[in-house]
């Protein structure tokens, strides 16, 4: 990698993968122990509801600050400066919504699925089949861009170049290789460990990030003397993008001059956008079941506090890495290793070693570090991920639709077993056919989506007596449709150089985030599905009212 | 273990449940109203008041800096305000319906299943 002499790199590479292995034994290990103590299905589904709130809160950490947000705002931040920190807030300030109007209730009111909630006063089979193709359809978008992100990581983390061969492998096999070497530990994870073992390897994960990016974080600030201003400073003369650097614009909401239509849905863009980050999170699926992990609403409410404060310290981390990779590796060599800007935590890594902790060795053992943190990143995600939609189709449509609730918790977490096997199966297949194809954008779609049909779902369902069958149905396939069809008709997908598929274009929408216009639509089919049926039943919007305030009757 | 389905009609428009309601929406709705809002407003600026955003205050601190730091600033202390309003406005009153739904209970049952988990 960067100023990388050939023993350096090995060296690192050995590291690298030593400590990657330990993460692994470690993680393995947590998940035959936890596998033992998981009996029941709340063990299964909801970890047996046991963990404290500063436990779910790093668990909450673990599942949301994905490898995006890890390498990827670092990254942002050290090719576009400040464009990278405004991204991060969004998904900072979205816990705010799930901490006012979504956790406690959502944890009084279910037991293990976001559909637990919607169905709760609804006609129960073709609402649960909604919200289980909503759940499914948000964490295949996810999975796919975490595992083509894991492909696209290896052989720069590795630092394997297209020409060279590692273990006998070229960079494109190497790359296959850790898709289904990824795949197979995220479905080892939830098969055998359950929300226990993924629990616990997120907790675990959560504490190596932190206490990468807080030493990364200290090494820079002491550089320059805690000073954040002459930082700042020397990111923007070394960026050649000047005080630009530190403004708003470099990548979102870019003025063309010249065409003020261009200039004008770049804007919308960077709205759009920012209005699918802040609702999207606590429509979620994968984070929605966390809040099942614990015994109260209050300490639910405990685990967003812990979550919140350890999301954003680790965002202001991030301000640091990524302005001091623009600094000290500066961008073009950034831009040499990867277009998208993946490898400037770990440069920054390398570069910090090599000045502060005895030149190439300390630069290796470093950036060896970082990588293994990254990779940790990526599987507890994943796990995270597989777990939220074996639930669904479980609980939801098997157990709900299919058998009509008349099956054995045994049988029902047997089938929540073999889901986690087929969906962690499909994710593999679709994730090696999608490896070269640019699906970045599924991330922005899977929150677009969450915004769109599961949040307005989830609110309703909470605060509004007259929401009904109709109402629900109406908003989470209203929002799913309108955010996926505007997304295939959109610049992603066709019509640009970045594309899905750049030679083909069939995209008239011009936004690449939906949002703007889905989630508007998903509240408006939430309210129009809703007043077009007379079903009503106030009996058990009392018993939900009552149990989502008080917890009475709570599982 | 669940209350009758009259039990839970008879609390939901009890005037005590009402109260409880309207003290949570009161601070939750409005709440969220105003963060979304600010960071509405945030972005907005980011997009179309450049200039203004990119005013240097002290050294290469500029305002846009500034304004993101609030931002995190800002959701800190609202979730650290949440947390207290509730525990002081919110979970007393929740826990005085609760222990009355099975007060009643009690009364013309002898379960003791009183497990809330």
């Amino acid at each position: 990698m960067y100023l990388a002499a050939e023993a350096s790199t090995s060296t690192s590479r050995t590291l690298t993968i030593t400590l990657f292995l330990i993460f692994v034994a470690i993680t393995l290990g947590i998940t035959i122990w936890a596998s033992r103590q998981t009996k029941t299905a709340t063990d299964f589904y909801a970890g047996g509801r046991q963990f404290s709130g500063f436990q779910n809160g790093m668990a909450i950490g673990g599942d949301y600050m994905s490898a995006a947000s890890f390498l990827g705002i670092a990254g942002l931040i050290a090719l576009y400066g400040y464009d990278g920190f405004l991204y991060s807030i969004g998904f900072l300030v979205a816990w705010l919504v799930a901490l006012l109007l979504v956790a406690e209730f959502l944890r009084n009111s279910g037991r293990y699925t976001m559909a637990d909630v919607l169905a709760f006063r609804m006609r129960q089979r073709p609402v649960r089949t909604a919200a289980s193709v909503s759940t499914v359809v948000v964490s295949i978008f996810y999975l796919i861009a975490q595992m083509v992100g894991a492909g696209a990581l290896v052989s720069l983390l590795l630092g394997i170049t297209a020409d060279e061969k590692f273990l006998g492998m070229t960079a494109s096999t190497a790359k296959v290789f850790t898709i289904i070497l990824v795949g197979a530990l995220m479905i080892v994870y939830v098969v055998v460990g359950g929300m226990k073992g993924t629990t616990y390897v997120q907790i675990v994960k959560a504490f190596m990030l932190m206490t990468g990016a807080l030493v990364m974080t200290i090494m820079v600030l002491a550089h320059y003397k805690f000073n954040l201003s002459t930082l700042l400073g020397d990111a923007a003369a070394q960026s050649g993008k000047g005080a630009a650097f530190l403004e708003p614009g470099l990548r979102y909401g870019v003025e063309t001059a010249g065409d003020a239509t261009k200039t004008f849905y770049s804007k919308m863009d960077l709205l759009s956008l920012g209005l699918a980050l802040v609702l999207g999170t606590a429509g979620l699926p994968h984070i929605l079941t966390r809040f099942y992990t614990v015994p109260t609403a209050r300490i639910a409410r405990k685990s967003v506090l812990w979550a919140i404060g350890i999301i954003g310290v680790f965002y202001l981390f991030t301000l640091a890495l990524g302005f001091g990779a623009a600094a000290l590796v500066g961008g073009k060599a950034i831009t040499a290793q990867d277009k998208a800007g993946n490898t400037a935590a770990p440069q920054l890594a390398q570069k910090l070693g090599i000045d502060y902790l005895g030149g190439d060795t300390g630069g290796a053992v470093l950036l060896a570090i970082i990588a293994a943190v990254a990779f940790a990143t990526i599987l507890a995600v994943v796990a995270g991920l597989t777990l939220a939609s074996s639930s669904s189709i479980a609980h939801d449509f098997y157990a709900n639709v299919i058998k009509r609730g008349n099956t054995s918790e045994r049988n029902e977490v047997g089938v929540a077993r073999i889901s986690a096997l087929v969906i962690g199966a499909i994710a593999i297949a679709l994730s090696i056919f999608a490896q070269s194809l640019n699906v970045a954008f599924l991330v922005a779609l899977a929150f677009a989506v969450a915004a769109s049909a599961n949040l307005p779902a989830v609110l309703y369902s909470l605060f509004w007596r007259r929401f009904n069958t109709s109402g629900a149905l109406w908003s989470i396939y209203g929002g799913l449709l309108s955010a996926v069809i505007l997304v295939f008709f959109s610049p992603v997908v066709s019509g640009s150089a970045t594309a899905m598929f750049p030679h083909e274009d069939w995209h008239w929408f011009p936004l690449s985030n939906p949002g703007i216009i889905s989630i508007p639509l998903g509240f408006f089919f939430g309210w129009l599905g809703t007043v077009l049926s007379k079903e009503t039943d106030a009996e058990k919007y009392a018993e939900l009212e009552v149990r989502s305030l008080t917890g009475h009757g709570a599982h | 273990m669940p209350a009758t389905p009259e039990k839970y009609l008879e609390v939901q428009s009890s005037d005590e449940f009402s109260r409880l309601r309207h003290t949570l929406r009161r601070f939750i709705f409005p709440t969220t109203i105003a963060f979304i809002l600010w960071y509405a407003l945030y972005v907005l600026l980011s997009a179309y008041a450049r200039d203004f955003m990119a005013i240097k205050l002290v050294g290469n601190i500029n305002v846009a800096l500034l304004f993101g730091l609030l931002q995190f600033a800002s959701t800190f202390l609202i979730a650290w305000y949440y947390s207290k309003f509730a525990a002081q406005k919110i979970d007393p009153v929740a826990d005085d319906i609760y222990k009355s739904i099975d007060g009643d209970r009690s009364a013309t049952t002898t379960s003791d299943e009183g497990s809330v988990l």
